[in-house]
């Protein structure tokens, strides 16, 4: 069995045995660990000693410690000595031990992993997983006759808890065990999972929590998250076992003898670098920071592999099928790499890999820890990673994170507040399990450490959301989903709803995708098309999926790379992409929207502060050096605590390229309001590009002559109060805004999940959210959904949150270089000019330029009967009514 | 605001960028699919749009009124999103309404949502009215498989809206769509969806989507030509 156990090999070392094992331990756990010449490990047993004296806790780990034996031995060692039959007895009976993954596969993983050690020591101790994909009869099996302990997912504790009998299920429930508790705390799912321990507490009084988590930089918002908390007392914290970091890995930035480019996120030029790598190891997992890269990178490697070394390719978007496949390959010690996106962050034994190579920027210090610590699972060698910079920024930002790796340094972000819309989800969850009292519901939802701040009045515009839709004008009243009774308790008011909630239930709003799939062309000769066949059967291979939006931008005949090949589109066909293979040398990549991480705010404040110290620049490759040098000689280096702004005139235009390093997202966020500003000032601005470090906006007039002349001037341009006015108008009309309110109208429950088979109905059917979006916009801007979508864009797409720091940190510091040249610094952005989607451009341009084309048609064929088309346009007066219709 | 006058069947007509169809011969101004109290049609169903929606359609309309001054009204059917939306409308709304319809002709033509006429609020109802060579329906009709519908047809029905995209973006709006014969109407109202227009209910209609879409921009229509949409 040990072989089938990597993950218990790693917990227990030989040492000898402490006495505290004797006293902790019953009698066949201390002779199964001896019996295999292994003793438990110290922080195994503070767990065990914390549990056994009624406390939560939280163990913190380093990624590859293996934390979840340590979390489940409390439980295994109550069920042995007898937790559970003691129960039994009970006429209540649910399980004894909930444990909640965030992934399904790593539930199931977990519990292959349990049962043999279970089985070994004889314990009669069931264990079971639920997830989507346990079968209904099973399901339903598990409510009459639950396992001792259930592994499970937090949509499925969601579930359970919204039934008639969760009272009766979790009466007994004396642990909860939260693995991968750092990755589920930073999202909605997050918010959700908080609300249902709080359900869970109430109904269990005296459960304990264990939190399995990597290591953080606010562990204490992770204890306090695993306690009941209560609003005026101090805040409560769960225990904490912290397993000290093993051997520093080592870590180094790939010193390449290629040229480094300036921008790009190809690292096209390290490959040979790459391929060596690989070469000189068993197994490598190449990591990158999204799909695209991972297409790129895995396509480019397969070009110069002349030894055919297995590598293969993994990441979220290719079919489960291929995905468990290339799994299962790797533990089995068959590939010699992987190239992959963050789907590997999490959990699941990945087998022997002995490099990890992180190609393109870390992007935080945690993240690139987490990462490296994938290689070598024994505690007692150095993990071993290679970072491939793509460009020269990402040179520094390599630079910065190796450093923070060497401090320990952490930058996960801090405990989210809980989302409204998922707090809405919650209460009418409540009303499926149980008629509710609003006082009590409100103050087992601020217990929870998420909610604890919720106002009153926020919970009561929610509950009037959940009833009839919280809108001022009170006119559902009589359709209420919700409705209090006579005695006071608020109670679905029909038991259709039970089933629209679980259909709607869950937190994740996938953008819409399109399956592809791979076809042939039947009876294609002579040039001539055949007609198109789905191959393999009557299906055809699916090969993955896609946003649907990337598909919309391609033309039948367009080429594309995705799961490593060459794919050319034919069409849509329902809800599926038909694709055949082609022969292409330059396809169109897909840029999918996943995986885009802005730079972290420590990682940030390194890059600046090795900017503005030329001596710790030895540390930097020779090319990277002179750029700095240059950079200094021609214009100023970015100073470290203000903003560094150049103006300078290029080509007919004028550009001003500013340094924030504060993030792609904040940058657009920003980019945004400078040219609505600028706009203003009639500085008459064209558009901008932002990456991750710098933000360029280029214009007609002459920004540098303007600024100098306080027309307007920098401070004013960047006057924090852009923040308000100029906010508001601009969300009007963002399209990320209104992809963000669709997902907190689908979250809270305004609107139905589309569900599969269901998308052949057609739009006009579907209710669209950018319309609602608009007339709440205009009649309701204090809706809860509002609030909601706010509260996502300050940290979500729009950053504004760090956006509104960086502001107030540079007010009155900044510096203008008005120079006659772009400056080396300012390169990388501009050459981005192009390339990326530029911003600021309104959409009726785009429609202007269609109908161009248009025009240009119509002048070509003529005969056709398009002379109507260039129809007489006429002023018809203003909107406000001042037109000839009056006259 | 700029009108686009363009010749269907013959007969001049104004395309307004509201959405709406100006015909100056005669002082008549078209709507379609106005689908008033849809948001309470669906609040029967416990999904609780915004209630602003009847208020907010009759506003744009009356904003449109003010700018034209029609001496006739003519709404083309799915005027209320059920048949019994109009005995829903609220005070307000029935006072906005009426202060429409005052001192002009107002015309329901039936729709597939609303085939009666609305109970106790004036106007005048029927299916189709004809204005010079110009026939107007709710629904266009159909024709035979590769034949052209009847000349001068105007209808609304499938509330076309028109995809184009171009550097990396992609817009979506409501359009006319017509081939110079006949002419389907984008719909008015603040809720109604649209229908892309490369969908094959429009094939029926123009063989090989032989059309011109008029895609409503701000102040302005848009001509695009087929070639240059995208389908959903």
């Amino acid at each position: 069995m040990a072989a089938s156990l990597p993950t218990l090999r790693r917990m227990t070392a030989p040492v000898l045995m402490p006495a505290a094992a004797d006293a902790l331990l019953p009698e066949r756990f201390r002779h199964w660990f001896a019996a295999r010449g292994w003793s438990p490990r110290p922080h195994q047993l503070k767990l065990l000693s914390h549990a056994r004296a009624g406390r939560s806790a939280l163990l913190i780990a380093p990624t590859g410690a293996g934390k979840t034996l340590a979390g489940f031995l409390p439980s295994l060692v109550d069920l042995a000595e007898g937790g559970s039959t003691n129960k039994r007895a009970d006429t209540f009976f649910g399980p004894h031990t909930l444990y909640v993954s965030p992934l399904k596969a790593l539930a199931v993983d977990i519990q292959r992993n349990l049962q043999s050690p279970v089985a070994e020591m004889g314990l009669e101790i069931s264990l079971e997983t639920r997830t989507g994909d346990t079968p209904a009869h099973k399901r339903q099996r598990q409510k009459l006759h639950p396992p001792d302990i259930l592994l499970t997912t937090p949509e499925q504790v969601a579930l359970l808890l919204a039934s008639r009998d969760a009272e009766r299920f979790f009466k007994r429930l004396t642990t909860v065990i939260f693995d991968e508790l750092h990755a589920l705390t930073t999202s909605k799912r997050g918010d959700l999972l908080s609300l249902d321990l709080s359900r869970l507490r109430r109904l269990a009084p005296e459960l304990q929590t264990v939190g399995l988590s990597a290591t953080v930089a606010y562990p204490d918002d992770l204890r306090a998250w695993l306690m009941g908390q209560q609003s005026g007392r101090e805040r409560q914290m769960a225990e904490i076992v912290v397993v000290p970091d093993g051997v520093k890995p080592h870590i180094s930035i790939l010193s390449s003898q290629e040229r480094i480019p300036w921008q790009g996120h190809t690292a096209r030029y390290a490959l040979g670098d790459i391929l060596a790598a690989i070469k000189a190891h068993r197994t490598t997992l190449v990591f990158v920071n999204t799909r695209w890269q991972a297409e790129m990178l895995f396509a480019e490697l397969w070009r110069i592999n002349e030894e055919a070394l297995p590598i293969a390719l993994h990441h979220g978007s290719l079919d489960r099928a291929q995905r468990r496949k290339v799994e299962a390959a790797m533990a089995a010690g068959t590939l010699r790499a992987v190239v992959a996106t963050s789907t590997l962050d999490l959990g699941i034994d990945w087998g022997d890999v002995d490099l990890v190579i992180h190609v393109g920027a870390p992007k935080g210090a945690s993240r690139l820890a987490q990462r490296i610590g994938r290689s070598n699972h024994r505690m007692d060698e150095p993990s071993q990673g290679l970072l491939v910079p793509a460009n020269r920024f990402e040179v520094m930002e390599c630079q910065a994170a190796l450093e923070a790796s060497a401090a320990g340094a952490q930058d996960t972000p801090k405990l989210r507040a809980g989302a409204l819309d998922v707090l809405c989800q919650h209460i009418l969850g409540m009303a499926v399990a149980a008629p509710f009292d609003a006082v009590e519901l409100y103050e087992e939802i601020v217990s929870a450490e998420s909610y604890r701040d919720l106002a009153w009045e926020d919970f009561e515009q929610a509950l009037d959301f959940v009833a009839t839709g919280g809108y001022a004008l009170r006119s559902y009243e009589r359709y209420a989903k919700i409705r209090k009774r006579k005695d006071g308790l608020w109670a679905l008011s029909h038991p259709r709803l039970a089933q629209q909630y679980r259909l709607n239930l869950g937190t994740i709003v996938e953008a819409p995708m399109l399956k592809v799939r791979l076809a042939s062309r039947k009876g294609a000769k002579d040039g001539k098309p055949g007609v198109l066949k789905p191959t393999g059967g009557p299906g055809g291979r699916i090969l993955g999926q896609v946003e649907e939006y990337f598909i919309e931008q391609l033309v039948p005949g367009d080429t594309f790379q995705f799961a490593g090949q060459i794919l050319r589109f034919e069409g849509i066909r329902e809800n599926e992409a038909l694709v055949t293979r082609a022969m292409s040398e330059d396809p169109a990549i897909p840029s999918y929207a996943g995986g885009k991480f802005p730079l972290s705010t420590y990682l940030a404040a390194g890059v600046r502060a090795m900017l503005a110290d030329p001596e710790s620049w030895e540390k930097l490759p020779a090319q990277v050096r002179d750029w700095l040098t240059i950079q200094r000689e021609k214009s100023v280096l970015p100073p470290q605590d203000a903003l560094l702004v150049e103006t300078f005139p290029r080509a007919d235009k004028f550009c001003m390229v500013a340094y924030p390093f504060e993030g792609r997202l904040a940058h657009q966020t920003l980019g945004m309001l400078l040219t609505r500003r600028l706009e203003r000032a009639r500085a008459r601005p064209l558009g901008f590009v932002a990456n991750d470090y710098a933000l360029a906006v280029w214009g007609l007039r002459d920004l540098g002559h303007l600024f100098s002349a306080g027309k307007p001037s920098l401070d004013a341009l960047f006057e924090e109060d852009m923040l308000g006015d100029d906010l508001e108008t601009w969300l009007a009309e963002s399209h990320l805004l209104k992809r963000s309110f669709r997902n907190c109208a689908i979250i809270a429950g305004l609107i139905e999940r589309r569900h599969p088979g269901e998308e052949k109905s057609g739009r006009q059917v579907t209710i669209s959210t950018d319309l609602i979006y608009d007339v709440l916009r205009s009649h309701e801007p204090d809706h809860i959904l509002l609030k909601a979508t706010r509260a996502d864009a300050a940290t979500g797409l729009l950053d504004i949150a760090r956006l509104g720091e960086m502001l107030s940190r540079i007010s009155g510091r900044i510096v203008h270089q008005r120079l006659s040249h772009v400056s080396p610094l300012a390169v990388p952005v501009m050459l981005e000019i192009g390339r990326e989607p530029v911003f600021g451009e309104a959409q009726e341009d785009i429609l202007a330029e269609a109908s161009d084309d248009l025009v240009r048609e119509a002048m070509g064929l003529e005969g056709q009967e398009a002379g109507f088309v260039a129809g007489r346009s006429t002023d018809i007066g203003s909107p406000d009514g001042l037109g000839r219709g009056r006259g | 605001m700029a009108e686009t006058r363009i010749r269907l069947a013959g007969r001049e007509i104004a395309l307004d960028p509201s959405g709406a169809i100006y015909d100056h011969e005669t002082g008549t101004l078209i709507v379609s699919d106005l689908h008033l109290e849809k948001a309470s049609s669906y609040a029967r169903r416990r999904v609780f749009l915004p209630p602003y929606d009847t208020a907010a359609t009759l506003s744009a309309l009356a904003r449109l009124v003010m700018r034209r001054q029609p001496t006739r009204i003519l709404c083309l059917g799915d005027s209320f999103h059920d048949g019994e939306g109009a005995a829903r409308m609220d005070g307000a709304d029935i006072a906005r309404l009426a202060a429409l319809m005052a001192g002009r002709e107002f015309v329901w033509i039936a729709g597939n949502h609303d085939p009666h006429p609305p109970a106790g609020l004036g106007g005048d109802c029927c299916e189709e009215v004809t204005i010079g060579a110009l026939t107007l329906r709710h629904e266009p009709s159909r024709h035979g498989k590769g034949e052209r519908g009847p000349a001068g047809e105007v209808a609304g029905h499938l509330h076309p809206a028109a995809k184009v995209s171009g550097r990396g973006r992609s817009v979506r709006r409501r359009a006319f769509v017509t081939d110079g014969e006949r002419l389907v109407m984008p719909s008015f109202g603040v809720l109604t969806g649209g229908l892309n227009v490369l969908d094959r209910a429009f094939l029926a209609l123009f063989p090989l989507f032989g059309f011109t879409a008029f895609v409503v921009g701000e102040n302005r229509l848009y001509p695009v030509a087929p070639a240059s949409l995208r389908p959903d």
